[in-house]
């Protein structure tokens, strides 16, 4: 029986839904209490910090021995910035840890920390792109000459001509508002002192627990021997959970100093004001198009906000930088010029969140076509037609190769299922009743499974990319594998299991998969970046194929035979063409105990494998139909279609929930969520009252169909399917909006498309029907 | 996100808890539903001293109807609400309404005489409670007093509520059966707080208004009672011009507040759109 390809039951979930979970919390009772006392305002000079007399409280001044959190970029347009695990003089963004207390409970502590007087000399606060951009800004950082902190430009040779020869320019100011990833599942960590060996175990709720000891280590001083890190069950990380913290170095360095233990559990507040943000970009675009519809050029200047620091180890770069090489997206285009800088302010540290700044520039590529097909009279989906890319392998402009892909074919497939002409009908046919349906397509390319030249090419200090697995069987033929990926709750140990129960002939429940403790796993990055499927899947096959192959040479020997004959299937090997078979149970336990049998066999069932790939390309299609109800701007997502292609399915199901949650995501994107700052950079949405993840009711039933397009890039012929759903909603919804206000002629460029934003663009278009 | 320390008391009859009101006073809150004093208190924007449990006052757990009037106690919770409590347009308008209000699991704790008494600006039930214009009965060692909702709400989280009052009865006049009601709301996601929202109820007689009920809530610091233009819609033909000419009236007549959800433009055009669309289903 294969196992690839099975909707299978995800292995992690018994236990999940029966309450057998174990997540930081979870592990945190016997622990001290740990707060921060986190500032009240966005910039300023700490004049003083007034501690309660005999409560546990410790300042900057008491940590000056730690190293700031600095990671590098090696590209000259890059400034490092040190962020102060807990700063001594300078206030950098509102919500940003200043003191930290340590009580019996955390009631105790939230008690202690507001009697921690902080007194502040305030400076006007940097917030948004205008002021930090502004000719005499003030630079937010005295280290660094501007507010720019990153800059990648390109200009292809041929890129002047095309503009002078294009039949129309499109020119558009895009603007995404600022996201938390909101995890469902806050941030949260255990620190644990073991007095016998020194040691510190650090239980924590993020994606890289690795590169958090590495990091920790560092700054600490501390050998990486010292430090085990644990992620245990992992509520959601989305990107937010990947970067090194300073709230986790203070873990760590308490638990040192005091020799006990000591946690802290992030409440929704805290990680609304200071964790991290993402997707606080402002992007503008001007493509040149011949007559016929085909983009010839594209000129971009984009910004992204990246807060107050340069998240470790992935730094501030990787909003801008990925949006500088990969806004060409799935169009085939050959003149390119750009201009991407990270813009700091005083405001909570940018960090990737589920499909970084894809989701933005996806919206804007996507935008323009409308645009530019409505002003050349062309339909939306063959302006589409006439600039995706159909011809493989493509290098873009920027030089990324696209493994092979089916742009068009997934367009088209989706344009079917969407059956537009009936769609057009009741659209028109509902305009005479006043109400206003439309539909929105969104096509892109999503970059994944990419290994150390992807990372290396960005100039990043610590590159990450590969997966090492350790694959063993037991004497019993069970099966143990630990990986230095690091699931956060995508079921990532069903389809690995699935995987390597192909590669060995048993059954997925016989894999035993160990994963987020790095003293019981090789070195590895954990989970983020559409890899580990694509990545950690390819090393633990390869690992498992190692075994098989040992596998195969012992069945041979006890079955006299040539080990080209033996299939490992269903718990047996068997000879082919005959009846011989033995149990692979057997088999293992012979390589263990009569390991002298086996000339040119070391003993025992235990291989490793790396895998460190160039990446390939997902594709989708998204269709949205939405109904807006113009009077109140209330929008309504009445359908929405997905056709992806992510290679081969390994588990549809989890395919399926990947993209499901992704779309989510994406229509909170479109439709709901949003930071907002005042003009002094305090937090105006600091709880789910104001920031609004939508619920159910608000995301409709999301319908998924499948392209398998098999690329030599992926040893699994998996490509990574994690941040897709999220990076193509926000335009297939927008774009629909767009379509139904399309009577109105109105056009919008702002996420999210909240209804007082569409309500003033109707207003603005005379479309308001109480003037 | 841990509330501050407090101490409790969980009285096990009224003349206790009124007793428990008289001496702490400002120093008390009382705890019903906790579905809004809970998240106060964890955010510490509430601190009180003592919190006066009335889960066990089980005198105060009813629903009654007498000839003209419904009488809710304290202990009423929303869920109470989900089929309609009395026959007729009053027992459908709050069946109605009661699926705007939060969601399921709040809705089994919270009450509604604890959202009276929170005095929400966008509360739904403050909403009908002023349209229809309740009574409250207070109560405390001091004895019993019944405010107009006209005199009740006193703005945001504000009421006329003493110190040492609880809020033990709400009475709303029943309707009879030649009423339509309307309601309409607008909100981000389901069982957020409303932006803007109306209740309209009318007594329609061959064609003609003989009575109006209309209010919006949600847009300014308590629910609005539209009166001036209830006497307009009394004597008109019930019709969509009238409809529109209230709705746009009513966009006109509020100074609504502004928020990062929606402006006080933005909000106006939501007066006008609740209007209009609880007043055309009270016509229909
Ligand atoms: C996520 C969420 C969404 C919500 N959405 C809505 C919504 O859309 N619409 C809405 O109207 N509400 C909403 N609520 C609030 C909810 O309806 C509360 O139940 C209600 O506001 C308060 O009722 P309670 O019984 O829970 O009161 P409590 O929280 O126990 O008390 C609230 C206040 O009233 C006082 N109080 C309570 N009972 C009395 C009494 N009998 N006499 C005097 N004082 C009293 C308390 O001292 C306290 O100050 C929401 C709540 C949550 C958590």
């Amino acid at each position: 029986m294969n196992w690839i390809g099975r909707r299978l039951p995800r292995l992690e979930d018994p236990a999940l839904l029966k309450g057998g979970g174990s997540y930081v919390a979870d592990r945190a009772a016997k622990a001290a209490a740990v707060s921060f006392v986190r500032s009240p305002v966005a910039r300023g000079t700490i004049v003083d910090i007034e501690i309660p007399s005999d409560a546990t409280v410790f300042t900057g001044r008491d940590l000056v021995d730690v190293k700031p959190i600095r990671p590098i970029l090696h590209r000259p347009d890059y400034v490092a910035i040190g962020q102060p695990v807990l700063p001594i003089d300078r206030v950098s963004f509102c919500g940003q840890a200043l003191a930290v207390v340590v009580a019996d409970d955390a009631a105790l502590a939230e008690d202690i920390a507001e009697q921690v007087f902080v007194d502040i000399d305030v400076a006007d606060a940097i917030i948004n792109f205008e002021t930090a951009l502004a000719p005499d800004a003030t630079p937010v950082h005295p280290e660094a000459a501007s507010n720019v902190l990153v800059e990648g430009r390109m200009k292809t040779q041929g890129l002047d001509k095309v503009f002078a020869d294009a039949a129309e320019i499109v020119a558009l100011d895009v603007r995404s508002h600022r996201q938390s990833a909101a995890p469902m599942e806050n941030r949260g960590g255990l620190a644990e002192y073991d007095a016998g060996s020194g040691r510190v175990t650090l239980t924590a709720s993020v994606q890289m627990p690795h590169m958090l000891r590495t990091g920790i280590a560092d700054t600490l001083d501390m050998p990486e021997s010292d430090l085990r890190v644990i992620a245990p069950d992992v509520g959601g990380g989305f990107g937010q959970k990947m970067s090194l913290f300073p709230e986790y170095v203070v873990l760590v360095w308490l638990a040192r100093k005091l020799k006990r233990s000591v946690a802290w559990i992030e409440d929704r507040r805290e990680n609304l004001l200071a964790s991290a943000h993402s997707r606080d970009q402002a992007f503008s675009l001007r493509g040149a198009f011949a007559k016929d519809g085909r983009l010839l050029g594209l000129e971009a200047d984009l910004r992204s906000n990246i807060g107050a620091f340069s998240c470790y180890p992935v730094t501030c770069g990787v909003e801008p930088l990925m949006a500088f090489a990969e806004l060409p997206g799935p169009y085939d285009f050959a003149e390119y010029g750009v201009r991407s800088r990270g813009v700091t302010t005083n405001t909570c540290m940018m960090a990737p969140y589920r499909g970084v700044s894809r989701p933005t520039l996806t919206f804007s590529m996507e935008r323009m076509m409308d645009v530019a097909a409505k002003r050349l009279g062309i339909d939306a989906a063959e302006i589409r037609r006439r600039n995706l890319i159909k011809a493989f392998p493509h290098r873009s402009p920027t030089g990324l190769v696209y493994d092979e892909g089916s742009y068009l074919q997934a367009m088209e497939v989706a344009i079917d299922a969407a059956d537009l002409p009936a769609f057009r009908a009741r659209q028109s046919a509902l305009r005479t009743l006043g109400r206003y349906l439309g539909v929105g397509i969104s096509v892109f390319s999503e970059r994944t499974g990419y290994g150390t030249p992807a990372y290396a090419a960005r100039g990043m200090d610590i590159v990450p990319g590969y997966e090492i697995v350790d694959c063993s069987m037991d004497p019993s033929g069970d099966v143990v594998l630990r990986i230095g990926s690091s699931p956060h709750g995508q079921g990532l140990k069903t389809s690995l299991a699935q995987l390597v129960s192909d590669e060995l002939g048993i059954e997925p429940h016989r894999i035993r998969i160990i994963s987020g403790d790095t003293d019981a796993t090789p070195y590895g990055w954990g989970t983020f970046a559409s890899r580990s499927m694509v990545i950690a899947g390819a090393a633990s096959k390869l690992a498992a194929g190692k075994i098989a192959v040992k596998l195969k040479t012992i069945a041979a020997t006890l079955m006299e035979t040539s080990s080209d004959n033996i299939e490992l299937k269903d718990g047996w090997a068997r000879v082919s063409h005959s009846n011989q078979a033995m149990e692979i149970g057997a088999l293992a336990r012979a390589a263990y105990h009569q390991s002298h049998r086996f000339e040119g066999l070391l003993p025992g069932l235990h291989e490793n494998a790396v895998y460190d790939p160039g990446g390939t390309f997902s594709n989708a299609c998204h269709i949205a139909f939405v109904e807006v109800d113009i009077e109140t701007a209330g929008v309504r997502v009445d359908r929405f279609l997905v056709v992806e292609d992510a290679g081969v399915l390994i588990n549809p199901m989890i395919v399926d929930g990947q993209i499901t949650g992704g779309v989510a995501q994406g229509i909170a994107n479109a439709l709901f969520e949003e930071i907002v700052y005042d003009d002094t950079g305090n937090l105006l949405t600091a709880s789910f009252a104001d920031y609004l993840p939508p619920t159910a009711a608000e995301i409709p039933e999301i319908e998924i169909m499948h392209m398998e397009t098999v690329s030599p890039e992926s040893v699994t012929k998996a490509k990574g399917v994690g941040e897709g759903g999220a990076i193509g909603a926000p335009a297939a919804v927008v774009n629909a909006i767009c379509d139904a206000l399309s009577p109105f002629g109105i056009e919008l460029f702002e996420l999210p498309a909240t209804p007082q934003r569409i309500r003033e663009a109707l207003r603005r278009a005379g479309g308001a029907s109480y003037a | 996100m841990k509330a501050a320390a407090f101490d409790y008391l969980r009285p096990a009859g009224l003349g206790e808890a009124l007793a428990l009101l008289a001496t702490h006073k400002d120093d008390c809150k009382i705890l019903a539903g906790g579905q809004s004093l809970v998240p106060a208190m964890n955010f510490r924007l509430a601190r009180p001293a003592i919190l006066i449990d009335i889960n066990d006052l089980d005198e105060l757990d009813y629903l009654r109807a007498d000839a003209d009037q419904l009488k809710i106690g304290a202990l009423t919770r929303h869920a109470a609400f989900h089929r309609p409590v009395v026959e007729g347009p009053l027992g459908t308008l709050l069946a109605k309404v009661v699926r705007h209000i939060a969601h399921y699991p709040i809705r089994q704790r919270g009450t509604f005489a604890g959202s009276l008494s929170h005095a929400d600006p966008a509360s739904e039930w403050c909403l009908v409670a002023t349209t229809l214009r309740a009574e409250m009965v207070a109560k405390s060692a001091r004895g019993e007093r019944v405010i107009a909702a006209s005199d009740f709400f006193h703005g945001t989280f504000t009421t006329a509520l003493e110190p040492d009052e609880i809020l033990a009865e709400i009475r709303l006049p029943l309707m009879t059966p030649d009423w339509r009601v309307g309601f309409y709301e607008f909100s981000r996601r389901a069982g957020d707080f409303a932006l803007g929202m109306a209740v309209a109820a009318t007594r329609v007689e061959d064609g003609t208004i003989r009575e109006a009920r209309l209010a919006v809530g949600g847009v300014a610091d308590r629910a609005i009672r539209l009166g001036l233009l209830e006497d307009q819609l009394v004597g008109k033909p019930a019709s969509l011009a009238i409809i529109d000419a209230i709705a746009r009236e009513a966009r006109g007549m509020i100074e609504p507040n502004g928020d990062i959800h929606a402006s006080p433009e933005y909000r106006r055009d939501l007066i006008a759109a609740s209007v209009k669309r609880a007043l055309t289903e009270a016509l229909a």
